[in-house]
């Protein structure tokens, strides 16, 4: 046991460097963080002198300038005078229907096709595979394109809605559908509160949120008074009620309306229009986007154990109930992490809308914008900067979710 | 007893009666229609509607493809031959399928080429796929790619030679120095891969591509489905790597390094491919030095390989947090370092879990290299809207080139999830 006065003094080598681990991590990261700031300084350098060399420099200046392109879907005003930056807000709003849009879509198709493929009917569920199948293994650009051709190839154009003997008519009088969109009719106010029709509908907007928090009172009530006297109160006429009432008040205060679209000339006009690319951009992220999500569905139900079912049957619950209070609260919690996930994956390929003409954001400001003006890093960055946003805005909903559904484990 | 039968009663059967067939209703073909499909009214509707809808689709489809006109020079032609008929004009398959593989530009005569080499990627990736082969093959798989370059584009052998050697040299370092210091071995393997490839980069003279066996083709050439492919197979195999580096990385106790990668991952993970390729196709050029040249392939393989591998990172990432902590544990109770765990215990653990995940990543790559047609690549789906649909002969068959694209991409993407499922049943070695 003399070992211990013989223990060498302790004296720094340079070899500890490498093999003794209180100073390896710090050496490996010393060398990261050289190594880093030599990409970043030979990369910076190069753009520099790139830039010079090209007689360019970063500046976000061109965002003012009149855009002089014409965008035919847009949600606010915007004429060809208007600025670069206005051409991408319209972009970034179309970008965020189209991706509401599909969202919405996706979820119905998915749920759908998921729950069926579950059918004990053989036939269904083997179609639905062969469509989860099918739509999976196609890339997404290939559905759009498809899509597309069928808008612009198959349909009729509005000349064929023309004179007496015309060879197309329209669904009910009021839809047409046409190589250059589907005219459906319009709603509009003929008493509106406001002068601007953005401001009504975002008074129909606000009416429906307090409809929706008004519904939740209820059921928080009904919830609290069944915890008090074990009845639960019949809510569903007042929830009606709720939703109803006040919409279809507003509704007639304001004189609701519908415009129909009708044949002027070589095109329709009035009511409103969805363009071709739109549709077809729309359509195809929901059917692709749907396959995935069925996929999601199925997995989430079949990860319920079948004890579940049957435990909630011998407790007595009916059907109905078990399938509301015991199946889905859980099944949800398998399904939702990845259906945000396709959600986030329906904004990043509305991106493709470049590839049907489109006015998202990455044909204004990546497409037009780019090319008229030749910035190409700031248009490049400030696209990035946008998906990034949105991605992240997302996947912060996704774990605050994530976190509240989690088991409260004791 | 015997009294009682032979008196008391009448009759008594003395054989067994031949079993009776069960009823109708419960066997065979109408039971399980009873069962499957017709169980009760919802699913009978169920049933018929699905009926219904198959046969609109069948009725409306086979005629077109039945009636297909294989034979034509142009769309005008097959509807002569056709003659007001439904039909569809496949003979833009067998007129343009060069162009659809290759792209429009690739020499008609060197067709041979990524022939033979697709042969051989199936060669080469065979030992990777299935377990069963003998290990000696994987040393074909390490030359495969510097075949394959020679074959594609041609040129002097030199090049890919002298990248070869340059990562053999650096192997060598490793399997000498890589056993003391995983540190030494791993940074010396690179030192000696350079210094190879910049002495053997002098070596090669110039202009030694004009008189090659091989004629030399340039990246611009490429095209078609083949692009597809070459961009899917060189961004998979490239990012597998880079994926595990990110990935362990992300996990490592070194916050820089941890920072570094998460940063990465996260700002990949959160734009669209296609501004990355948009970055590859205007941006990119900026950041390399300024007389250089990097061609369009090569920018586009490098952002596609950042791409696909900060999302390999992400499953490879839930793949080692599916381990148990105290698999970590026990490699360090053996006394193995860092590499070693990592290489022995932890990664094939993880890799196994995460098959599945690099599998669907793969899939979803391949078909995102359909994009690449939006920076004006033309890969199959640029040259059916670019070339093949523009000229005067094949202006409006669109279904016909649509519908190819769409059967070789189910073909490829269904094969490997196929596969992807084999394996995992295959790699199942825990007791169920």
């Amino acid at each position: 046991m003399s070992t211990l006065s013989d223990l060498p003094k302790e004296s720094f080598r340079l070899s500890m460097l490498i093999n003794d681990t209180r100073y390896r991590s710090l050496t490996f990261q010393v060398i990261a963080a050289i190594v880093l700031a030599l990409c970043i300084w030979y990369l910076g350098n190069n753009l520099i002198q790139n830039l010079r060399a090209a007689g360019l420099n970063i500046s976000y200046n061109f965002l003012g300038d009149p855009a002089g392109y014409d965008i035919n879907q847009r949600l606010v005003e915007y004429d060809s005078q208007s600025s670069h930056a206005r051409a991408a807000l319209v972009g970034v709003l179309n970008t965020l229907l189209v991706a509401f849009l599909a969202c919405v879509t996706a979820t119905v198709f998915g749920v759908i096709a998921g729950v069926l493929r579950l059918s004990k009917n053989w036939l269904v569920s083997k179609l639905m595979m062969i469509y989860v199948e099918i739509f999976r293994n196609i890339p997404v650009l290939i559905w759009i394109i498809i899509i597309f051709t069928i808008m612009t190839a198959v349909l009729p154009g509005p000349r064929a809605f023309r004179g007496d003997n015309a060879t197309s008519s329209m669904l009910f009088d009021a839809f047409a559908f046409t190589n250059r969109g589907i005219y459906t009719p319009g709603p509009y106010f003929e008493t509106g509160i406001f002068a601007n029709a953005a401001l009504n509908w975002l008074l129909v907007l606000a009416v429906l949120v307090a409809s929706f928090f008004g519904a939740r009172k209820i059921n928080a009530w009904a919830t609290a008074k069944q915890e008090a006297t074990g009845i639960r109160p019949n809510t569903r006429a007042m929830i009606l009620g709720v939703w109803l009432i006040p919409f279809v008040l507003l509704m007639l205060i304001m004189g609701l309306a519908w415009e129909v679209p009708e044949l002027k000339g070589f095109n329709f006009s009035g009511g409103l229009k969805i363009g071709g690319p739109l549709i077809a951009l729309w359509f195809a992220l929901s059917i692709y986007t749907g396959a995935f999500i069925a996929e999601n569905v199925r997995a989430g139900i079949q990860a319920i154990s079948k004890g579940q079912t049957e435990a909630a049957a011998a407790l007595g619950l009916r059907q109905g109930r078990i399938m509301n209070l015991v199946i889905l609260p859980q099944a949800l919690r398998v399904i939702i992490p990845p259906l945000i996930s396709q959600y986030l994956n329906i904004t990043k390929n509305s991106s493709l809308a470049i590839a049907v003409g489109y006015a998202d954001i990455t044909a204004t400001l990546g497409g037009i914008t780019l090319n008229q003006t030749g910035r190409a890093i700031e248009c490049v960055l400030l696209l990035m900067l946008f998906y990034l946003t949105a991605s992240l805005l997302i996947s912060m909903a996704m774990n605050v979710y994530n976190s509240s559904v989690k088991l409260k484990e004791r | 007893m015997s009294d009682q039968t032979t008196n008391s009663v009448a009759y008594v059967a003395e054989t067994m009666l031949p079993e009776l067939p069960p009823p109708a209703r419960e066997t065979g073909v109408i039971k399980w229609l009873r069962q499957n499909l017709f169980s009760n009214f919802a699913n009978s509707i169920l049933t018929l509607v699905s009926l219904w809808a198959i046969y609109v689709l069948l009725s409306n489809t086979l005629p077109w493809i039945l009636n297909g006109v294989w034979t034509t020079s142009s769309l005008n032609e097959c509807r002569e031959v056709l003659d007001n008929k439904v039909g569809a004009c496949f003979s833009v398959l067998t007129e343009r399928w060069h162009q659809l593989l290759y792209g429009f530009k690739y020499p008609i005569d060197a067709y041979w080429r990524p022939n033979f080499a697709l042969v051989l990627l199936l060669v080469a990736a065979a030992p990777v796929l299935f377990f069963d082969l003998p290990r000696k093959m994987l040393a074909f798989t390490a030359v495969y790619p510097f075949i394959a370059f020679w074959l594609i584009w041609g040129g002097t052998i030199m090049t890919p030679i002298v990248a070869f050697i340059g990562f053999a040299a650096g192997a060598a370092i490793f399997q000498i120095y890589g056993k003391k210091s995983f540190a030494i071995g791993f940074f010396g393997a690179i030192g000696a891969a350079l210094v190879v490839w910049i002495v053997g980069g002098a070596l090669i003279p110039e202009g030694a591509s004009d008189s090659a066996w091989l004629s030399a083709v340039p990246s611009r050439d490429l095209g078609g489905f083949m692009l597809n492919l070459m961009l899917g197979v060189t961004c998979v195999s490239l990012s597998l790597p880079l994926g595990i580096a990110l990935a362990l990385g992300r996990q490592s106790d070194m916050p820089l390094i941890k920072w570094i990668c998460v940063v990465f991952i996260e700002f990949v993970r959160g734009v669209p491919l296609i501004t990355l390729l948009f970055v590859a196709s205007v941006m990119l050029s900026y950041f390399f030095p300024p007389e250089s040249t990097v061609d369009l392939f090569l920018r586009v393989v490098i952002m596609i390989t950042m791409f696909s591998s900060a999302y390999i990172a992400e499953v490879i990432r839930g793949g080692l947090a599916a381990l148990p902590k105290g698999q970590y544990e026990a490699a360090d109770s053996l006394g193995l370092d860092y590499p070693q765990a990592m290489r022995l215990i932890i990664l094939p653990q993880a890799l196994k879990i995460s098959i599945p995940g690099i599998v669907n990543v793969a899939v979803g790559l391949f078909k995102d290299t359909t994009l690449v047609s939006v920076i004006s690549m033309f890969d199959l789906v640029g040259m059916i809207r670019g070339p093949v649909l523009a000229s005067t002969e094949w202006n409006g068959v669109y279904w016909e080139l649509l519908g190819f694209a769409a059967v070789l991409f189910f073909v490829v993407c269904y094969g490997i999830s196929q596969y992807s499922q084999w394996l995992e049943r295959r790699l199942a070695t825990d007791h169920r």
